[in-house]
């Protein structure tokens, strides 16, 4: 039943509707405009695109354009509110707020790229490998997996962070990505599991071509829409869990600013100097709705089940992608902490300490797997 | 049956002995309990420190493999040594998790009822006004961490009590210092004091559990079984309620599981900004005061919740399930 459907796009799945089979067809040659298509459609979406790039702009281009550098402190003018000289006033010791927050706000944009880029990356690879060898290296990269979800991440950064100061805040990307790919290699592999029963990839054996190669170039691109949703929100969980730790003093470390940073110093200000604390705050909450809004709207977009933007009918819902890590989840894998471990997201219960690095990261009920095959076949 | 379980226990076991050890490598070699005596005035010498520090086993003068078998051989009898005031670690846990017990109850059982109410409803009527309203609100909410949504509440509560003049809302501690009065005054005074963290932890569960129980309401209502329900003449009430309902609801205990027991490890953000010194605040005070003990302990005890987590989640699923009985 299957035929040979090289799309990348289209997920691993023999028993898709078939009208999705027949839309995968005929929109093959003009995927990349579809997924556009259907992205603009989506009003959420456009709107978190639109505001990230601002915030782009604003924390690239605000220190050029601001007359002050972030750490230069203007002596005449301490703690003045919001005015023509310095367009978010100035702090109790006469820092540019707005080259502040502009300066914090880059900082945080760029650790939560890096740390999206690295953990998907090692997501994908980790992810891909153990569910396409099997066998012990299977075994081996979900232990990994168990241990990293069992051990507490906010409190092991925590803990080495004083240690690892005077390596600048590289090495927080670097903590956070390792700390930020467990869930997802969980989702490679088991879409792995199916995709490398597909003919296409026993085809490529036949052909002589490398384990490696396969993993690359058939593999992942086939679980490429699945990752670049999970990167996304991965972008605005990785700034949000930095800040929560810059909040407790183990993030990025002063004199260097974050929106973290910022938001903890001038958190007891914030009603009788409000500009010091809204400015900061009000950056980080755009910035995770938008790239929230955006990985949403990117998984309607990419879903090849999705008729977003395509005919009139209501699309069936993000409520299906988000169906969990639950569902009718096997009675675990080989006995390890169950898929569902991203615990109370966004809240605080449970949430910061054990197993998730991120207070939001965890967030992520927009990120849950897209399903597998068999759940599909279940319901086709 | 019994075999499997086990294997995974011996596993589980394994995985907390190999996260446990790594965190007391980790935590020997980045904090130094030294410096919690170069502030002391007068400064004790050198030698009442070493000796202090070897008494409660975190000199770093001593060798680390010493020190970790030390440690291990108290840990196996339940000993997981002192904290850097030399206090019994375990004599400090148990009024510690007391405190983020009583903070967390209720906020998290009133979040999660309220999460299933909002997700439910909202995928009955999808795409209504209020589906709307309380997307963009949980999509906010969700992009808001926790220590803003504790910031702001404060901010709010004090803006409130300068407003109208009087101290309504108390957000500091878990109750008022020395405070005298009947039962009434003392229970109403812990109520108050209780409000904000609650909020805080609370709509954090709401938002997030709201979207996924919409997501397998929305998922259920489609299913065909419910369509045949209606078919052979079920009204829409009970079709959703008693066949709809029920069945989204087995996913969601997986995600209960975990929000019940991350109740056990505490709530950092939230305890730290209203002061109640529960086990997450612990955690926190215990990386600024360079406590390798309690640091060590809390990730032992941590770990142990989050398989546990995953083991009543896997067992719930199992029972509520009867696919996954099936499989079996």
């Amino acid at each position: 039943m299957t035929r040979f459907t090289p799309d990348l796009l289209e997920g691993p799945s023999d028993a898709v509707a078939p009208e999705s089979r027949e839309e995968a067809v005929a929109t093959t040659p003009n995927r990349l405009v579809l997924t556009f298509r259907r992205l603009f459609a989506n009003r959420g979406a456009t709107v978190g695109l639109v505001v990230i790039v601002l915030l782009f702009v604003f924390a690239f281009v605000g220190p050029l354009v601001s007359p002050y550098a972030y750490n230069y402190i203007d002596y005449t003018a301490l703690s003045s509110p919001p005015s023509g000289a310095h367009w978010f006033g100035t702090n109790n010791i006469g820092q540019d707020v707005f080259a502040q927050t502009a300066r914090g706000l880059q900082k945080s944009l760029l650790i939560g790229l890096l740390v999206a880029l690295f953990s998907t990356v090692i997501a994908g690879m980790l992810g891909a490998m153990a569910g396409y060898f099997g066998g012990w290296v299977d075994r081996a990269v979900m232990v990994f997996v168990d241990l990293l979800l069992v051990l507490p991440s906010f409190l092991i950064i925590a803990i080495l962070s004083p240690r690892l100061k005077q390596y600048g805040w590289l090495i927080l990307v670097a903590l956070l990505a390792l700390f930020g790919w467990m869930i997802t290699a969980r989702v490679v592999r088991s879409l792995t599991l199916s995709i490398k029963e597909r003919e296409f990839i026993r085809a490529a054996r036949y052909m002589g071509i490398g384990h490696f190669t396969i993993i690359v170039r058939h593999i992942l691109p086939n679980v490429a829409s699945f990752l670049v949703i999970d990167a996304t929100i991965a972008i605005g969980a990785a700034v949000l869990t930095e800040s929560g730790l810059s909040y407790f003093g183990f993030g990025v470390q002063p004199p260097d600013v974050s929106l973290g940073t910022l938001i903890a110093q001038n958190q007891s200000a914030a009603t009788t100097k409000p500009w010091l604390f809204f400015f900061a705050a009000g950056a980080l909450i755009v910035f995770a709705l938008a790239s929230n809004l955006l990985g949403d709207g990117l998984r309607d977009a990419l879903d090849p089940t999705s008729t977003a933007g395509r005919t009139g009918r209501r699309r069936r819902t993000r409520g299906r992608t988000a169906e969990s890590s639950g569902g009718a989840a096997p009675l675990g894998r080989t006995g390890g902490v169950s898929e569902a471990a991203s615990p109370a997201p966004g809240a605080d219960v449970g949430s910061p300490a054990p197993t998730r690095t991120s207070p939001a990261s965890d967030a992520r009920p927009t990120s849950a797997p897209p399903r597998t095959n068999d759940e599909k076949g279940e319901r086709a | 049956m019994a075999r499997f379980l086990a294997r995974r226990l011996v596993y589980y076991v394994a995985l907390v002995f190999i996260a446990t050890s790594l965190t007391y490598f980790l935590a020997s070699a980045t904090l130094n309990p030294r410096s919690v005596y170069a502030d002391r005035n007068p400064r004790p010498s050198s030698e009442v420190v070493d000796a202090k520090l070897s008494s409660i086993g975190v000199n770093d003068k001593d060798p680390l493999g010493e020190r970790y078998v030390h440690w291990l051989g108290g840990a196996v009898t339940g000993d997981l040594g002192q904290t850097i005031q030399d206090k019994p670690v375990t004599q400090e846990f148990g009024p510690r998790l007391g405190v983020s017990l009583r903070l967390l109850l209720v906020g998290s059982v009133l979040g999660i009822v309220l999460a299933v109410v909002v997700g439910t409803w909202n995928a009955i009527r999808q795409y209504a006004f209020s589906d709307r309203v309380s997307s963009v609100l949980a999509f906010v909410l969700i992009s808001t961490p926790v220590f803003l949504t504790a910031v702001l509440l404060k901010i709010g509560a004090t803006k409130l009590n300068d407003v109208l003049g009087y101290q309504v809302i108390t957000f500091t501690g878990e109750a008022t210092p020395n405070l005298t009065g009947g039962f009434g005054t003392i229970a109403w005074d812990r109520i108050a004091h209780l409000l904000l963290p609650t909020i805080s932890i609370g709509i954090g569960l709401i938002a997030v559990y709201s979207r996924y129980q919409r997501a397998t309401m929305l998922d259920v209502l489609q299913a065909d079984y419910i369509r045949t329900a209606r078919a052979k003449g079920l009204r829409r009430r009970p079709a959703i309620f008693k066949h709809g309902l029920r069945t989204a609801l087995i996913p969601m205990t997986t995600l209960f599981a975990f929000a019940f027991l991350g109740v056990l490890t505490g709530a950092t953000f939230t305890e730290k900004i209203f002061a109640w010194n529960g086990l997450g605040a612990w955690f926190i005070d215990a990386v600024q005061t360079n406590d390798i003990n309690i640091v060590v302990a809390y990730t032992l005890y941590s770990a142990i919740v989050v398989l546990l987590a995953g083991f009543v989640s896997d067992v719930l699923n199992a029972v509520l399930d009867p696919r996954v009985r099936a499989q079996k």
